[in-house]
């Protein structure tokens, strides 16, 4: 299987005032042609920051203080800006939660994506406008041709959100990198979404890496699934897998907070406490305040392991697949 | 389930229109001979709701589908423009006309339905105390004295799961799920028998949020509350909720005990909307969206209101609005396929 994207141990720290944040911290993970990861963690796990890295936008104080990411075979940490630049919305593009971070509110859509379009490929205008108007009607923008003269604002959240995936498909990207792109829309809007991204990436080869809180979702999108927390990946695997039969005590406890999993009307199994500020984290596994499991051994970092073929978790007492 | 209870709130043909008025642009434009005219929504529109005490009531339709207005008018903070809500058999809200229940009643019916809101940081005054935040009301109302009031404050601190010692720090010193429990300590302190929760736990992780769903079911159980629950989110609003309301654009489209919403819609619109949402259970599975954008509230189409998007549609859809009616006992649906049988 031929890898899009191998990130391996990479830390990216931000140097504050107040401290370092270790928002990134020994990250490693592979993402296949044509597969989708889910990467999911609670707000200030390391999610975005992740999905910056690679994509080559940490901005002071932050920077990537070790590690490699590896883009079809080529380290990305010490690539030239401008040839990552080159490399940004052509061969790898980033989908953000709120679409306007990537539209231009004063431009026309035509506009935008001709520009983006000319930025990347050699080719005439009118083929241009024809690229763009085939990705609009790829997303399931209907009556393209006439959408491609609106504004932005002409348009809803859900329709923004569709023109911004239009723009990153449009040179054909080996690797989208979405950030949390359905959270601000409706579930039916959601719906809508998530088909047309599901068969995309089946239908171009396209590698995702779709980030997102919600383990419901990546459990309908995602062939694998990383679940961060604290700015470490603490368990890696296919997406059955994972969900069936969690190995690391965080895992289970998100599974188990997720109201369908409980009777309804019950008490939901909750995870005590909360997570912890991310600024002069003490070494150890940073679980182990809200862990049932936790024992003395666990003060030292637990590595991560391989527990089980293609199981992987950060953690000294894993549940065993009965217990899950 | 519903009823075998007495009703705490019931709402009759309560509607609500915002009137937006033209920008300046707009009215310059109308002055040149423009045909522009004020815009008025249909935020609520006729809706009939009866809430048994006791009761978790779950509210739940695509943004801007008026849950917000709807929950507001309940909660006496927004003034209706058609119908009437009362409370334990009161009129307490009525549109144009005046309501049958005295001021005393009327204080007291406001102070007794509380809101919870989906930003608690947005409603909790930043530069007080959170000791003062929780213990003001209380204080005015005189439901507790002075000489009380500290440890009065420190009962509502530990009621929604908080330790007393943060009580002198500010509302930017705690977490999202803190302030959230601020915000229920706030609530708790004036001693309601009904909340209207707003996206309560929409702004919060999942493990926090779980903490705070965990903590209305105890309340529920302890304090003998009743709750209108608005909520985006079906698996919470189906974890939570005795019965569900649907609404769409303004109506209320569903509405029957949990069970059967989940297992047994009737209404195309609410068999969509349990068709889009993602399921933990689910693996690589084809989605099913409800196709379609969400209709301008200014500008709804006719007839029921669900037609351009609804599968099922037959001519007469286009033209009649459905009613609401009883299609079993407890279940109500507004759909003209259930008049054709
Ligand atoms: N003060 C207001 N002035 C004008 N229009 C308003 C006002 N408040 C609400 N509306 C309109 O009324 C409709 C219903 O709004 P409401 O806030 O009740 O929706 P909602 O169902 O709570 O949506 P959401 O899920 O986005 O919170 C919307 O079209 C909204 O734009
Ligand atoms: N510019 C910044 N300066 C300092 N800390 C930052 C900055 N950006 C992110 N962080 C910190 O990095 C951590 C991870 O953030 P982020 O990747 O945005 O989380 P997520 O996307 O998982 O919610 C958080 O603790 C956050 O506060
Ligand atoms: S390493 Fe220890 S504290 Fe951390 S998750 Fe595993 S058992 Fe819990
Ligand atoms: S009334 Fe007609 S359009 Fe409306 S939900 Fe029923 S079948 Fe569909
Ligand atoms: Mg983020
Ligand atoms: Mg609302």
């Amino acid at each position: 299987m031929s890898l899009t994207l191998e990130v391996r141990g990479l830390r990216t720290h931000f140097f504050t005032r107040a401290g370092v944040v270790k928002a990134v911290d020994d990250v490693s993970f592979s993402v296949a042609r044509g597969r989708v990861l889910g990467l999911v963690g609670e707000s200030g796990s390391g999610k975005s920051v992740t999905g910056f890295s690679i994509i080559g936008l940490v901005d002071p104080p932050g920077r990537i203080v070790s590690g490699e990411i590896l883009f079809r075979g080529r380290d990305l940490t010490r690539l030239p800006e401008e040839e990552m630049r080159q490399l940004r919305g052509n061969r790898i593009a980033m989908i953000f939660q709120d679409p306007m971070m990537t539209l231009n509110p004063v431009l026309r859509i035509d506009t935008q994506m001709i520009e983006t379009v000319l930025a990347h490929a050699k080719v005439s205008r009118e083929e241009a406008r024809a690229r763009a108007r085939d990705a609009l009607g790829m997303v399931g923008i209907p009556s393209p041709e006439e959408r491609l003269s609106a504004y932005p604002h002409q348009f809803s959240g859900g329709m923004r959100q569709r023109v911004a995936i239009a723009i990153a498909l449009l040179h054909r990207p080996d690797l989208i990198i979405a950030d949390e792109p359905t959270t601000a829309l409706d579930v039916t809007i959601q719906g809508q979404i998530l088909a047309e991204v599901q068969k995309l990436a089946a239908e171009t080869g396209t590698s995702l890496i779709w980030i997102t809180h919600d383990l419901s979702v990546v459990a309908g999108l995602a062939d694998e699934i990383a679940v961060m927390y604290a700015g470490k990946v603490v368990e890696h695997g296919e997406v059955s897998a994972v969900l069936d039969s969690p190995l690391h005590p965080y895992t289970a406890g998100l599974i188990g907070s997720v109201p369908s999993r409980n009777a309804r009307g019950a008490r939901l199994k909750q995870i005590p406490g909360m997570t912890p500020s991310l600024l002069n984290l003490p070494p150890g596994c940073a679980f182990r305040s809200r862990c049932d499991r936790a024992s003395p051994a666990c003060e030292a970092d637990p590595p991560m392991r391989e527990l089980a073929p293609g199981r992987n978790a950060r953690c000294i007492h894993p549940l065993l697949p009965a217990e899950a | 389930m519903s009823a075998a209870r007495e009703p705490i709130f019931e709402l009759r043909g309560v509607s609500k229109r915002f009137e937006k008025r033209l920008d300046v642009a707009g009215r310059i434009a109308r002055s040149l001979g423009a045909k522009l005219r004020d815009e008025v929504v249909h935020a609520v529109d006729g809706v009939d709701l009866t809430i048994g005490r006791g009761e978790v009531v779950g509210l739940v339709g695509e943004s801007g589908c008026g849950k917000s207005t709807l929950g507001r008018m309940v909660a006496g903070i927004l003034p209706l423009s058609a119908g009437e809500i009362r409370r334990n058999g009161v009129v307490i809200a009525r549109a144009g006309g005046a309501p049958e229940a005295d001021a005393a009643v009327l204080r007291e019916a406001k102070l007794k339905t509380q809101m919870i809101f989906q930003d608690p940081y947005a409603s909790l005054t930043p530069r007080m105390r959170v000791a003062d935040i929780v213990g003001e009301a209380p204080l005015v109302h005189g439901i507790v004295g002075r000489s009380d009031l500290d440890s009065y404050v420190d009962e509502q601190f530990r009621r929604a799961g908080l330790d007393p010692s943060l009580k002198r720090r500010y509302p930017h010193q705690f977490s999202g799920g803190q302030r959230q429990r601020i915000g229920i300590a706030r609530a708790l302190a004036v001693q309601p028998d009904f909340l209207v929760c707003d996206e309560a736990v929409a702004a919060l992780d999942v493990s926090i949020q779980a903490q705070i769903l965990n903590l209305f079911l105890d309340l529920r159980r302890d304090l003998d509350l009743t709750y209108l629950f608005i909520s985006h989110d079906l698996g919470v609003v189906e974890h939570l909720s005795d019965r569900v309301v649907i609404m769409y654009l303004g109506r209320v489209v569903e509405e029957a005990d949990t069970e059967t919403v989940f297992r047994r819609a009737n209404h195309p619109y609410t068999r969509s909307l349990l068709d889009s949402v993602p399921r933990i259970e689910a693996r690589k599975r084809a989605f099913h969206p409800v196709r379609g954008e969400i209709p301008s509230p200014l500008n709804p189409p006719p007839g029921c209101h669900f037609h351009p998007r609804c599968p099922h549609a037959i001519p007469r859809c286009r033209e009649e609005r459905p009613a609401l009616r009883e299609i079993a006992p407890g279940h109500r649906s507004a759909c003209h396929l259930n008049e054709a049988a």
